[in-house]
């Protein structure tokens, strides 16, 4: 196992700044998240690690060692390809057995490796079929199997699970963390899915325009965003953000709830709050509207979980409340989180 | 009134093919027909020609093959065909490569003009050419079409496969290089077994081409047992001013099938090649 | 830097260098060289060498390159010979591509179509592409043989020829490759016979490129057969039938094997092309110098039809 460290790392594409100067280092054992928009830069900071692209400015450091100018042969990194990137040509036998015979291993033992990795994921019944004759889930498996089969010391996953239907994506999901933590590789994963980031990742790494954003786990990312695109981009509703006497107020769209479900020792804060538009959507109740009071730009949203049994609707106002723990303030001109409160 | 129509179009449609059909291969017939008549019913004006008026004979066939030097005319064409399709790969495979994978827009630029180059005619090369190759000793050798033919294989042939490389994903190879292998590892380990069938387009199309090839054999080769099929035939065949048509045709037939029928199974991929990319 | 790796897994190995074959930028113009330099040395510099050829007076006897200026193209250029040569080969090469732009048009749309022996009727129709150009030619020097033509002998059945006072003529025969007009059109045939097949499936290529949508929505919106070839196959498949012109045009321009074959450039020079003209002058008579001149004619078209190409090519990549 190892871990993978980031310094001052740059990539660019003639003028596009991909990767703009990141610094980021793994914990061994870890599992981390590359979370981002597309185009970010998270896919190319993976490749780096890699090894498939090389860096404009910084290092990389494996083990700390640096590996910067290595190929990616003698990293002994595995990477799982968002297409999974099987060899069409071979059977899923040798797409698993063919990592260890470019590394010259003896050929002896070449069966037993393969055998072990094909069972850790279920696949021992495929091993004669060729790629064309798999299911999405299977494909994922085989490219998994050939991943960890040379027991990579760093596992790196650009958005695997993004080519399977919604079912399949929970429970691979499931599995993919389940086997980690038996396995205990440092793991870098890349999505720009934010609940495959919440789901999996001890740590998170939000990422825009190159740079990162914030790094934390997930329960901090997600409560205590460390600026406003970091506040947008996760939730769903995203946060609400209200300008209020030269900051950003925010509240997440659960903690905005009708007055008589918040009471907090803290304190809370209560709105008039005019209902547009209501979504039901059965474990759920999205409630659009404006807040007149005090902010001048406010289009907010509650998400009423669907056992609340309140009768409200379109066209009304109503007292809606945050308990002010909930509260969090970003300067409007920087959009990083600074402390505040509400009167 | 309906079946009837379909009838009529069906009908139409047969006719105009049948009569494509008999244009293109009526020379072909014609050469059949002629390999296996007997002098006296080929020479005689007032007989049917289309027909054979006499029982066959193999007596063509027989001189073909014992008295004149058309084996070794198939055994230099194979040489010089073999000899090509190697050069070819050898050129063509790396920097089709390299031009369809690392280079962004210049590779792009490049491989056309590659192509381009493709237009240039052995009518406005083969004479300065002609200096090279006697400057070179290579004058009545077989060498001298060696190296020249690669000049029409390679253009095309690294065009068509700059085609063929790009359809493959790079997912793969990078795959491969984290698999561990280096790039050119890659390259040779997964690209090449991927595009075997595109490989196979070049060997074909090296080999027929050489063997299509006129001008330069004629303006190198004099030597009757140092000539291809392609200008072998046309020139050897005749004895003075008589020519021995029998064995001329029964030549061109024999020389002409069996590398038509390879051909045309890849006819298609070599279209891919000429429309460059007009057509998706 | 001393640290003991667990298991075979060294991680990463240690001491582990990138070589030539882990490196784009070295490798990358390693394996286009051989490439360019065979391009460069063999059609490069011959091309350059041609344009030197023809303003020197470098013969096979004297090999010597002394420059003469333009004198060996105001030669040329006043020999008659020539200017027959240049202007059958412009016409050849259109002639024959008009016509084979239309048949290829008529012939791609009927084997579009299914029908049971399709595959025999392809592989018949390909034979003149796929045959060797001078071996198909030879097919038909023999079919246009002065007494054994078989054309003569049908038209003497049919009572056209070959008696007196029939339409074509009491003698026996027509002398195709004989008579100036005859062997002209007889060359453009050839070139037709042995292109054909090439525009038909580039033609195809362009068909079956027109998704099957826009014909049913064609159909939908009340377009009938011929209103919907004119209107949306013909101008979709325009780029395609450009493609299949021009290298006609290119594959008869710089052809010299029919003519060479067929009618050696005769009866008395009226077949000449450009390209046998280089050969006799050039090869077989000896005069390189004027041989290269004769041919460079050919390059204004051959760099019009270059760039008419890459334009081509450019906009397909927009696309």
């Amino acid at each position: 196992m190892a871990e993978v460290e980031v310094q001052g790392i740059s990539k660019h594409f003639g003028e596009v700044r991909a990767v703009d100067g990141v610094n980021l280092a793994t914990a061994e054992g870890e599992f981390l998240v590359l979370l981002g928009p597309s185009g970010c830069g998270k896919t190319t900071l993976l490749r780096m690690i890699a090894g498939i692209e090389e860096p404009t400015r910084g290092d990389i450091l494996i083990d700390k060692l640096v590996v910067t100018h290595l190929p990616p042969r003698v990293r002994n990194i595995a990477m799982v390809f968002q297409s999974y990137a099987l060899y069409p040509h071979m059977s899923v036998y040798k797409n698993i057995a063919f990592p260890l015979r470019t590394r010259g291993m003896d050929k002896a033992a070449i069966p037993a490796k393969v055998e072990w990795a094909a069972a850790m994921f279920g696949i021992e019944k495929l091993k004669h079929r060729k790629p064309r004759e798999l299911s999405g889930g299977e494909r994922q498996r085989v490219a998994l199997a050939r991943a960890v089969v040379r027991e990579p010391s760093v596992f790196l996953l650009d958005e695997p699970l993004s080519n399977l239907d919604a079912k399949l994506r929970a429970s691979a999901r499931e599995e993919l963390r389940q086997f980690q933590r038996r396995m205990g590789f440092t793991t870098i994963y890349v999505t720009h899915d934010q609940v495959e980031a919440m789901g999996l990742g001890d740590r998170i790494v939000v990422m825009n325009k190159g740079r990162i954003r914030q790094v934390g786990p997930p329960r901090e990312i997600y409560h205590f965003p460390a600026d406003t695109f970091v506040a947008t981009f996760l939730g769903s509703p995203p946060m609400n953000l209200l300008e209020y006497a030269g900051t950003l107020v925010g509240f997440r769209p659960e903690n905005f709830l009708p007055a008589e479900f918040v009471s907090d020792a803290d304190g809370v804060v209560t709105y008039p709050f005019e209902i547009t538009y209501l979504e039901d959507l059965g474990a759920e109740t999205l409630v659009y509207g404006n807040i007149r009071e005090r902010f001048h730009t406010g289009h907010v949203v509650s998400r009423l979980p669907g056992n609340v049994n309140v009768s409200i609707e379109a066209g009304r106002t109503y007292a809606f409340a945050a308990s002010r723990r909930d509260l969090r303030f970003f300067d409007k001109s920087t959009g990083l989180r600074t402390e505040g409160s509400l009167p | 009134m309906k079946p009837i129509r379909k009838l009529a179009a069906r009908g139409a449609l047969y006719a105009l093919i049948l009569s494509f059909a008999s244009f293109a291969v009526f020379p072909f017939y014609w050469m059949v027909i002629a390999s296996f008549k007997t002098d006296h019913d080929l020479f005689n004006p007032a007989a049917n020609p289309f027909l054979l008026n006499e029982p066959p004979t193999l007596d063509h066939l027989r001189l073909l093959f014992f008295d004149t030097h058309f084996v070794t005319y198939l055994v230099n064409t194979f040489l010089v065909g073999v000899a090509v399709v190697a050069i070819t790969l050898v050129t063509a495979v790396p920097a089709a490569y390299s031009l369809a994978r690392w280079a962004k827009g210049w590779g792009e630029t490049l491989g056309i003009g590659i192509f381009i180059t493709y237009l240039v005619p052995p009518t406005i090369l083969f004479i300065p050419l002609s200096r090279f190759v006697s400057d070179m000793g290579l004058q009545e050798s077989l060498w001298s079409l060696i190296l020249v033919y690669p000049t029409f294989t390679i253009p095309f042939c690294t065009w068509l496969l700059m085609g063929f490389f790009k359809t493959i994903p790079r997912d793969i190879e990078e795959q491969a290089m984290v698999d561990g292998l280096s790039r050119l590892g890659a390259m040779v380990r997964v690209v090449l077994p991927l595009s075997v069938s595109g490989l196979l387009t070049i060997v074909v199309f090296a080999f027929t081409l050489s063997m299509h090839e006129f001008i330069y054999a004629l303006t190198f080769i004099s030597m009757s047992v140092k000539k291809t099929v392609s200008i072998g035939v046309p020139t050897e065949l005749v004895r003075g001013d008589v020519f021995r048509w029998g064995p001329l045709m029964a030549g061109a037939l024999i020389a002409s099938i069996p590398v038509s029928v390879v051909y045309t199974f890849f006819l298609d991929r070599f279209i891919a090649g000429f429309t460059m990319g007009a057509v998706k | 830097m001393n640290r003991v790796m667990e298991g075979a897994a060294a991680v990463p190995a240690e001491g582990a260098r990138a070589g030539v074959a882990d490196r784009q930028g070295q490798l990358a113009p390693l394996m286009i060289a051989p490439a360019i330099a065979y391009i460069v040395a063999l059609i490069g510099i011959p091309f350059v060498m041609a344009a030197l050829y023809s303003l020197s007076d470098v013969t096979t006897g004297d090999p010597s390159i002394d420059f003469v200026g333009l004198h060996n193209y105001r030669e040329v250029f006043y020999d008659p010979v020539f200017r027959t040569a240049l202007s059958n080969t412009c016409l050849f090469a259109l002639a024959s591509q008009t016509l084979v732009i239309i048949l290829s048009r008529i012939l791609a749309s009927a084997l579009m179509q299914d029908f049971r022996g399709k595959w025999l009727a392809r592989f018949l129709i390909m034979l003149p592409w796929t045959a060797p150009i001078a071996l198909g030619t030879i097919g038909w020097l023999w079919m246009l043989d002065s007494i054994f033509s078989p054309f003569d002998w049908l038209l003497r059945r049919a009572g056209l020829l070959g008696a007196p006072g029939v339409l074509l003529g009491p003698m026996p025969n027509l002398y195709w490759l004989g008579q100036s007009g005859l062997a002209m059109a007889s060359v453009v045939l050839v070139h037709v016979w042995r292109l054909l097949p090439l525009a038909t499936v580039i033609q195809m290529a362009g068909l079956s490129s027109i998704s099957r949508d826009l014909l049913e929505a064609a159909a939908v919106d009340g377009a009938t057969g011929w209103r919907r070839t004119l209107e949306i196959t013909i101008p979709l498949t325009l780029p395609i039938i450009g493609i299949a012109f021009l290298f006609g045009i290119v594959f008869t321009f710089t052809d010299m094997t029919v003519v060479y074959v067929l009618t050696r450039g005769g009866p008395v020079h009226t077949t000449q092309v450009l390209s046998t003209w280089t050969f006799f002058r050039g090869i077989e008579g000896g005069d390189l110098a004027q041989g290269a001149a004769i041919s460079l004619f050919l390059f204004p078209v051959l760099a019009g039809v270059a760039s008419l190409m890459l334009r081509m090519a450019r906009r397909a990549e927009v696309t």
